[in-house]
């Protein structure tokens, strides 16, 4: 509950003025914020109010109460591309495990669509198994603010009580999920690479500590709901299907400008740099063993000729051979392709976290020892500048057979 | 002005253990670091230092862990820190996220309740989940800007350059606020003999939980929220076939693509 101190309160108002409900009131008569019923325990007062003399607080439920949470929520993170808005792929992702999770408990899946405009959003969700859409729509959620999106996700979460909330680990994802978190009084888990469900109905949150050297199994027995982030690539988008259909719910938004203390001034989109590796399906991917910046070349002209994407490990990243959006590993991408090609990659752990589920892997490195070779599953032990031509050579002479014979 | 930077100490080496009874990592006899992050961090409240001398800036270096990441702290003072606080108590033991940022959140109020500005490293490299930072912000009641390239202070506010999805965006919001660092320059700093001296004369505290007034409900193992229920090896994939290329590059060649043309990727 929101808890007045009135020793502090000195009855300035700037809570009732901030706050998106009308929930909180400074009477003429008593000069001191009063919390009236509607208070959705969003924070914002708490926020703004200069004196401290707002808190929350919250009682751990007890194993009892907690059955009180019921259902499956995705944070329905969307971005625009060529003014039209898209819903980001993580959240597909995730409606894929947040199906598989709700079966499991035989609960609803959820998301929370919070933006401008964005109601043509709703067929996709369902397309790809999303019970129920809450639409949040409101002109101050048109860009993504850390203020208005944690106070619009939060009033719902209370609001509705789910037992589990899922979002993207993109960077606003973990902008935001965060927030959320300290608001409640949550846990929150991040960078999840398994959710699964234990015999008491607890969400079991697996996610890789040290550079992926220890997996930790991560529960959230006394507080609901059980929060995770996970990252883009690490589940499989489900099939869609155009057949399905579900619920929508409107929540009427109540959001202020002075209740966002951000202001974005300016978006700089930098064009040359969009290139998605994440979502690329064959990546050629290129570390330190290319000795040059003019040897790249060779590798992106077998990525040419093979219709792949060029990647990278950080130590090319780090002496600026290859932008930072080309970058596999933990400070840069998670990928999954169908294919990854690893050429003079040693493969330290940092950079097997962000590569190591994709479907097939191959590894060429002059070190016998190199740990990339123990997650490939075909490993070739030689000099890559001899290698990379040649495997080009052979893949354009195909190509040309094969356009020749198609004509 | 106080700029307030928030550190954290990690360990170098792969190699870690974990305590079979509550499931939480052991730090101890691992070669510990300042988080390359917190570093960056601790570069930019340097460098706005220098770049408004009429704000007269000082630096300030909070850390919570145990004794030992006194040492994380003192590379704080080296590379240009006025004085630095360590949070550090038996009782801070077993933190998850919430409690952590708590204490943090806490120990700020407490030792300089007029701060301006928060800096710390978007994550640190042994967790990785950004998480602390936000949270921290939070509970001070302050807006946040992650992912911050560089900074400007502009009268009462702060002006961060902020790497997106899509490339950059340049945002603005009031003193006081919280700002994570994700870039920086990659060549670590060393401290000159004279910083080094200079560094020895500086305060390094060592606080308790008491002396930030939080109560054993808010901090440590019983006011997390997350636990750690187990604690394993990560599987291990490959075992696929090895071919030495060594001799016969081209032959390499040939083997890679029957690979690929088996398994339809060309």
């Amino acid at each position: 509950m929101l808890i007045v101190d009135m020793e502090k309160c000195i009855g300035c108002g700037i809570c009732e003025k901030v706050c998106p409900f009308g929930a909180i009131i400074v009477p003429t008569d008593t000069k001191k914020a009063k919390v009236l019923e509607n208070c959705t325990l969003c924070g914002t007062c708490v926020n703004a109010c200069p004196y401290g003399a707002l808190t929350i607080e919250r009682k751990t439920v007890s194993k009892e109460q907690l059955s009180q949470y019921t259902g499956v929520f995705i944070w329905g993170e969307w971005e625009k591309r060529e003014n039209i808005p898209h819903i980001k792929n993580v959240v597909l992702e995730l409606l894929g495990k947040g199906r598989e999770l709700a079966d499991r408990v035989n609960e609803e899946l959820t998301v929370v669509l919070a933006g401008y405009n964005v109601e043509q959003l709703v067929s996709t969700l369902f397309h790809h198994g999303a019970d129920k859409v809450i639409l949040a729509e409101h002109e101050l959620l048109e860009a993504y603010t850390t203020d208005g999106y944690a106070t619009v996700i939060s009033s719902i979460i209370a609001a509705k009580k789910p037992s589990i909330v899922l979002y993207g680990a993109t960077p606003n994802g973990r902008d935001l999920a965060p927030r959320v978190a300290a608001r409640l009084g949550l846990g929150l888990t991040a960078d999840c690479t398994g959710l699964d469900i234990d015999k008491e109905n607890q969400l079991v949150q697996t996610r890789p500590a040290f550079g992926g050297n220890i997996m930790a199994s991560i529960l959230s027995p006394y507080t609901r709901p059980q929060m995770s982030t996970v990252r883009p690539n690490v589940f499989k988008k489900p099939k869609e299907d155009k057949t399905k259909e579900g619920k929508t719910e409107i929540f009427e938004v109540k959001l202020k400008r002075s209740s966002i203390r951000t202001k974005i001034l300016e978006e700089i989109h930098v064009l040359d740099e969009v290139v998605n590796i994440e979502e690329a399906d064959k990546l050629v991917s290129v570390g330190r063993g290319i000795e040059s910046k003019e040897n790249i070349k060779i590798a992106q002209e077998l990525a040419e000729a093979m219709g792949a994407t060029l990647s990278g490990s950080r130590a090319l990243v780090d002496i600026g051979w290859l932008p930072h959006a080309r970058q596999v590993g933990q400070s840069g991408k998670t990928v999954s392709p169908n294919l990854y090609l690893a050429f003079g990659i040693s493969g330290a752990v940092q950079h097997l976290v962000g590569m190591k589920s994709s479907d097939v892997i191959v590894a060429v490195n002059n070190d016998p020892e190199a740990p990339i070779f123990k997650v490939a599953n075909l490993s070739v032990i030689g000099d890559i500048l001899k290698i990379i031509p040649e495997l080009t050579k052979l893949v354009r002479e195909y190509n040309t057979k094969k356009e020749s014979e198609e004509i | 002005m106080k700029i307030i930077v928030l550190v954290k100490q990690v360990p170098e080496a792969d190699k870690v253990a974990v305590n079979p009874e509550t499931g939480t990592l052991i730090r101890e006899g691992v070669a510990s670091i300042l988080n390359p992050f917190c570093e960056y961090a601790l570069d930019e409240a340097v460098r706005l230092k220098e770049e408004y001398p009429e704000k007269e800036i000082e630096v300030i270096a909070i850390s919570m862990g145990p004794p030992q990441a006194k040492s994380a702290l003192m590379r704080c003072l080296e590379l240009g820190a006025d004085r630095a606080y360590l949070l550090s108590d038996r009782k801070f033991a077993g933190s998850d996220v919430w409690a952590t940022s708590n204490a943090l959140s806490l120990g700020v109020k407490k030792l300089v309740p007029d701060f301006d500005l928060i800096l710390t490293g978007k994550q640190a490299i042994d967790g990785d989940t950004a998480q602390v930072p936000p949270e921290t912000a939070e509970h001070l009641g302050i807006p946040q800007i992650t992912y911050g390239v560089n900074t400007k202070i502009e009268d009462k506010k702060i002006v961060v350059k902020r790497e997106t999805e899509e490339g950059y965006q340049i945002v603005s919001t009031r003193l006081p606020a919280l700002v994570t660092m994700s870039k920086g320059s990659n060549i670590r700093r060393m401290p000159s003999m004279k910083q080094i001296l200079e560094a020895r004369k500086k305060t390094l505290e060592i606080v308790s939980a008491e002396d930030i007034g939080a109560d054993d409900t808010k901090v440590g193992l019983n006011a997390s929220p997350t636990q750690v229920a187990k604690v394993f090896a990560p599987p291990e994939k490959g075992g696929g076939e090895i071919i030495d290329g060594r001799e016969e590059p081209k032959l390499a060649a040939k083997k890679i693509f029957d690979f690929l043309i088996a398994n339809n990727f060309i």
